[in-house]
């Protein structure tokens, strides 16, 4: 009933929904297996999108032809530039979603993918023949044939929710959970381990008293998510508000008298939850001295009244959970849905991957998402595409894919991965790239989307725009490079904003360097510019101005980066053997065995390694 | 450091102990070498044969020379300091005896080993039991005198900690900057930028102590550039011959006998003195190549550390060279020949700084080097601090100092967090590259991580 297929994807998540579109998109036969086809790309968590770091990911998705970002922009009820009074490498996008309308939109691009087929069913475990996998075998018990497999099994090999002394095997509550393919993976040679995150309660907004927080409105100004510009965008004026509001010592005491009940203090749970997401418990445990934390109240969709408590992750006792949200301003009367829980489950440390993401024990076999120890929606998408992309130029017997740090998140996140390896949940965060100001949410385009085209995936209408773009930023940055402005012209304009008038004729770029001259603002006001440049364009005025301002920043990071490529470009030969090295350490040793690093940077960036172990290392490659 | 273990490597000598002082000192030489090297100069019996970890008695003689009668410790590859063949030769505490002894190993094949290259050997043979930590500090800093080997070591580990106190609370406040752009949608409190400056500051006056501190590393490292200058015939070269007890420079009564720049090393309490023997400074020359010794003269002059001024007291002309004067600092005023005339008329540049000695007699010679010590090392060495010895940390500090001046800079003109970051990240970064502790994302983000309620 199943022919052979060029690649399956287990799982139907952010990462398994991205890798089968990828896939397709590609050309290739694809089989995308789910235990349930009314929750594909559920949003498990909270209905949003972007974010710090996260709004940067989800942009060089879209620059790849990945479909998160317009599944993002067409299902979003909410729209915020978060970070906008930082410099713009940290404007970071972020939509609040309708959760179900998400899912939908999310199915009915994959359903109009070609290439694509979808069943209904639970991967049990893999066929591997040669230690190359060759296909699936599923719990209704057939035997799928394919040339590569992507399993993306986010918190289901052996979940187990943990909701007060209450625990029962499950992927999601009211899902069940996978068994048997960690076991398999497991006798195979795999190393697996458990992580933990968690879900807060949801509410009834009917029940809420808005009155008594803070309103968070959306932006005025839309951009979205997508480069593309025919993904139709929400109408401002039609955003839902998310709302502010906060515990109390109150909140606090009541919570504690379920601790003696809780999961986490009790010992049940095993795994490691990440630390900047914890559970309202673990916060007023470890930051005793805070009074108060933050919840944000945020709507589940346009067409319910389900409420997010965003902020209460919790896996006390539903009594509990209930009697302390009703001391929270505005909760006096909350209604219930469904009560937080805690999910425990297996993940492979991602040392065992290639950079393409393909296992080092089994070829062929790829990983993504939350089974290599990342948490966030975001974080999965983009490792869901990569694998999508390098299990098709795996088949085809191609070079693979490897973004480069400085190129994207994307490149960063998988490079930490496969080598730095994670004991907690991996989130991005900007400051783990050490590319900030070149990892830009503006550029994701300028930097991807011809990679991604040469490829074969993101089409010629990007592409197109990308080479325009490119274009008319780089005669503009040419234009405010060469041309000069007389003190008269602009003098009004640097008054109007406090910053010192010109006293001879200077050359525009260097004006737009001052801090708190902006371009935009400037062709507003300075009509002779509008001879000198094309003003129509607010995004190439926008993108040329941050090329201008961020231009000496962009050197020194590159200083620094240079410094550490330095590293990268020595080569550790294969047959390097480590074990004679007397004056390495055991656990250094056993390291680099493991990892067995091509360059000396890779080596720089494994856990447990000293420099010192480096510069031997370097020492007896007669460095 | 192109050190490949087991490969063919100079056999290398150096005092153990310091110079001098004690009724005792060892001479420590390493290498495949070793044992044909002291082989050739013992004479109580071949060593050849002999096992490791044995003692010799007997007279080490060089030419019909006897030089002394010493003990020999034997320590045979791998089973030593090194894990070379190693000789440690117990010798008297005399000065003489212990420079003759290097001299001649060191004219039998032996070379004069770099400041810690024992060390150095021991750590790439495997030797070393050291934590990975101290590995990083001994690498670092493979530039201690082995005579000084223990005072420097506490200096070693004091680099580093140093620099660690300083990188750690640049994290603190680079979490906190680095909090405000990954979690601005946080209810945390962010950077105070006062404080903030404060630190900025701090750390600035550190490394620029540390800089300073790098004149007088590179003196215990390189040693110390002794410029010797003075008038035709001063009797510089006798002064040089001297204190080095050896007939170098040419030697004649003819004024402007010596053109060409000597360069001498010497040793004085374990610190290593290079003298600088310069043509004759004469205002009105018509001889064109004494001319160019002269130009020589000047600029080594400028580059030394100090200058031995060597007055001819038995001379009318007494009167010390203006030039001289903007170095007077650094200068040692010489009165030589003090023996042959009636030395009181004569003027010194400075009279704290000034010896009478006779070169030809050898008298006022230890004093001389005694003022010259502790011009140059004197008090400083003894003191706790940390003293930068490597031209590379020398370098990386400059760095350091250039980008906290941008930080700096930033601050004051409201510059963004995201590009404050940068610079800040450049200063840790060459923080790192001297602690060889390059990353620090995971430092910053456990210090956010730790100190911070963050997360919905």
């Amino acid at each position: 009933m199943f022919q052979e297929y060029d690649v399956i994807v287990a799982g139907a998540g952010h990462a398994g929904s991205e890798a089968a579109a990828a896939a397709a998109n590609l050309g290739n036969k694809v089989l995308l297996i789910t235990m349930n086809m009314n929750t594909i790309a559920q949003m498990s968590c909270n209905p949003a999108m972007g974010g710090i770091a996260k709004g940067q990911i989800v942009r060089e998705i879209d620059a790849m032809g990945g479909y998160s970002g317009i599944v993002s922009d067409k299902s979003m009820l909410q729209f915020r530039m978060l970070n906008k009074s930082k410099g713009p490498a940290m404007w970071s996008p972020r939509t609040q979603n309708d959760r179900m309308l998400f899912a939908l939109t999310w199915r009915e691009m994959l359903e109009h993918t070609p290439n694509l087929d979808f069943y209904q069913d639970t991967v049990q475990g893999i066929l591997v023949k040669d230690n190359q996998v060759i296909g699936v075998k599923t719990n209704l018990g057939h035997e799928i044939k394919a040339k590569a497999v992507i399993l993306t099994s986010g918190t289901f090999l052996n979940g187990i929710i943990h909701i007060g002394e209450k625990q029962f095997g499950g992927g999601r509550v009211a899902e069940k959970s996978a068994t048997g393919i960690t076991e398999q993976l497991v006798s195979l040679g795999f190393q697996s381990n458990r992580l933990k995150t968690g879900t807060p309660p949801r509410v009834d907004a009917r029940s809420l008293d808005y009155s008594k927080m803070e309103i968070q409105k959306g932006d005025d100004i839309i951009p979205g998510f997508s480069y593309r510009d025919n993904v139709p965008k929400l109408d401002p004026e039609k955003q839902l508000p998310c709302h502010i509001t906060y515990t109390n010592t109150e909140v606090h005491d009541l919570l504690k008298t379920g601790f003696d009940r809780s999961p986490m203090y009790t010992g049940r749970i095993e795994g490691t939850g990440p630390r900047y997401c914890p559970s309202i418990e673990d916060k007023i445990n470890r930051f005793a001295d805070k009074t108060r934390h933050q919840l944000f109240v945020e709507p589940e969709g346009f067409k319910t009244v389900e409420i997010y408590v965003n902020g209460f992750s919790t896996s006390l006792p539903e009594d509990v959970q209930y009697k302390a949200l009703t001391k929270v301003p505005g909760f006096e009367n909350v209604k219930m849905f469904r009560p937080g829980y805690a999910i425990e489950y297996d993940y492979f440390p991602p040392t065992q991957l290639k950079a393409n993401l393909e296992t080092k024990l089994i070829k062929n076999l790829f990983f993504a998402g939350q089974i290599n120890g990342t948490t966030g929606y975001e974080e999965a998408a983009c490792q869901g595409l990569m694998a999508g992309i390098n299990a098709h130029l795996a088949t085809k017997e191609a070079e693979p894919l490897i973004l480069k740090r400085n190129e994207a998140y994307i490149g960063v996140l998988i490079d930490d991965l496969i080598n730095k390896g994670t004991d907690e949940p991996y989130r991005m965060f900007t400051s783990r790239a050490e590319y900030r100001t070149l990892l830009r949410q503006d550029n994701a385009d300028i930097r991807l989307t011809e990679l991604s085209y040469k490829l074969g995936l993101a089409k010629e209408d990007r592409y197109q725009a990308v080479q325009e773009k490119k274009s008319a930023v780089a005669s503009m940055i040419e234009s405010l490079k060469q041309t000069s402005i007389n003190p008269d012209d602009v003098n009004p304009y640097l008054e109007k904003i406090g910053s010192t008038p010109i006293t001879e004729k200077q050359k525009l770029a260097k004006i737009i360097l001052r801090p708190s001259v902006s371009l935009e603002e400037m062709v507003k006001e300075v009509p002779v510019l509008k001879d000198i440049i094309n003003i129509t364009n607010i995004n190439n005025i926008q993108q040329s101005e941050i090329q201008i301002k961020y231009e000496r920043y962009i050197e020194k990071e590159q200083e620094i980066v240079d410094k550490i490529n330095q590293m990268e470009s020595l080569v550790i030969p294969d047959s390097f053997d480590y074990n004679k090295i007397t004056a390495l350490g055991t656990e250094a040793i056993q390291k680099f065995n493991k990892i067995r690093p091509r360059t000396i940077g890779q080596a720089g960036r494994i856990s447990g390694v000293n420099p010192a172990d480096i510069q031997i290392l370097m020492v007896h490659m007669g460095r | 450091m192109n050190y490949i273990p087991g490969n063919n490597q100079d056999t290398i000598v150096a005092l153990a102990t310091p110079q001098g002082s004690g009724a005792l000192g060892i001479i420590r030489i390493s290498g495949n070498e070793a044992f044909s090297i002291v082989n050739e100069l013992f004479s109580a019996k071949d060593l050849v044969g002999q096992k490791t970890h044995t003692l010799h008695f007997g007279l080490l003689e060089y030419e019909g020379e006897i030089i002394d009668e010493v003990v020999l410790s034997l320590f045979r590859n791998p089973k030593s300091y090194t894990g070379e063949d190693v000789i440690e030769i117990s010798c008297h505490g005399s000065s003489y005896i212990q420079q003759r002894i290097l001299q001649v190993l060191i004219e039998l094949g032996a070379r004069m080993a770099r400041p810690g290259e024992f060390t150095e050997r021991a750590f790439f043979n495997g030797k070393m039991d050291l934590t990975q930590a101290e590995a990083v500090a001994d690498l670092i800093a493979s530039n201690s005198k082995a005579a000084q080997q223990t005072a420097l070591k506490q200096l070693r580990g004091g680099f580093s900690e140093d620099l660690q106190k300083l990188r750690n609370e640049l994290i603190h406040f680079a979490a906190l900057i680095e909090l405000e752009l990954d979690f601005s949608e946080e209810d945390v409190e962010f950077v105070d930028r006062t404080e903030f400056m404060k630190l900025i500051t701090t750390i600035k006056s550190a490394t620029q102590q540390l800089i300073d501190s790098f004149r007088l590393g590179n003196v215990i490292k390189n040693g110390v550039r002794v410029a010797i200058i003075g008038r035709p015939n001063a009797g510089k070269s006798t002064l040089l011959n001297a204190l080095l007890n050896e007939q170098r420079a040419i030697v004649s009564d003819i004024a402007g006998t010596t053109r060409d720049t000597i360069e001498e090393t010497l040793n004085i309490n374990g610190s290593i003195f290079r003298l600088i023997d310069t043509a004759g400074i004469r205002e009105h020359s018509s001889d064109y190549i004494e001319n160019l010794g002269m130009e020589r003269s000047k600029s080594n002059a400028e580059e030394s550390h100090i200058i031995i001024y060597l007055i001819d007291s038995t001379s009318k002309d007494d009167s010390y060279l203006d030039w001289l004067i903007p170095f007077k600092d650094k200068t040692i005023s010489v009165l030589n020949k003090v023996d042959a005339s009636d030395s009181d008329q004569v003027v010194a540049l400075m009279e704290e700084k000034t010896v009478k000695i006779s070169a030809k007699q050898k008298t006022g010679i230890e004093e001389l080097k005694q003022l010259m010590y502790q011009m140059a090392i004197g008090t400083e060495i003894q003191t706790e601090n940390t003293i930068v010895t490597n031209a590379r940390h020398h370098d990386i500090l400059l760095r350091i100092a250039e980008s906290l001046d941008d930080i700096q800079t930033g601050m004051q003109s409201q510059l963004t967090g995201d590009l404050l970051a940068i610079d800040i990240r450049r200063c840790l970064h060459y923080l790192g590259e001297i602690s060889g502790k390059v990353e620090h994302d995971r430092d910053i983000l456990g210090t956010i991580f730790g100190k911070f309620c963050i997360g919905k």
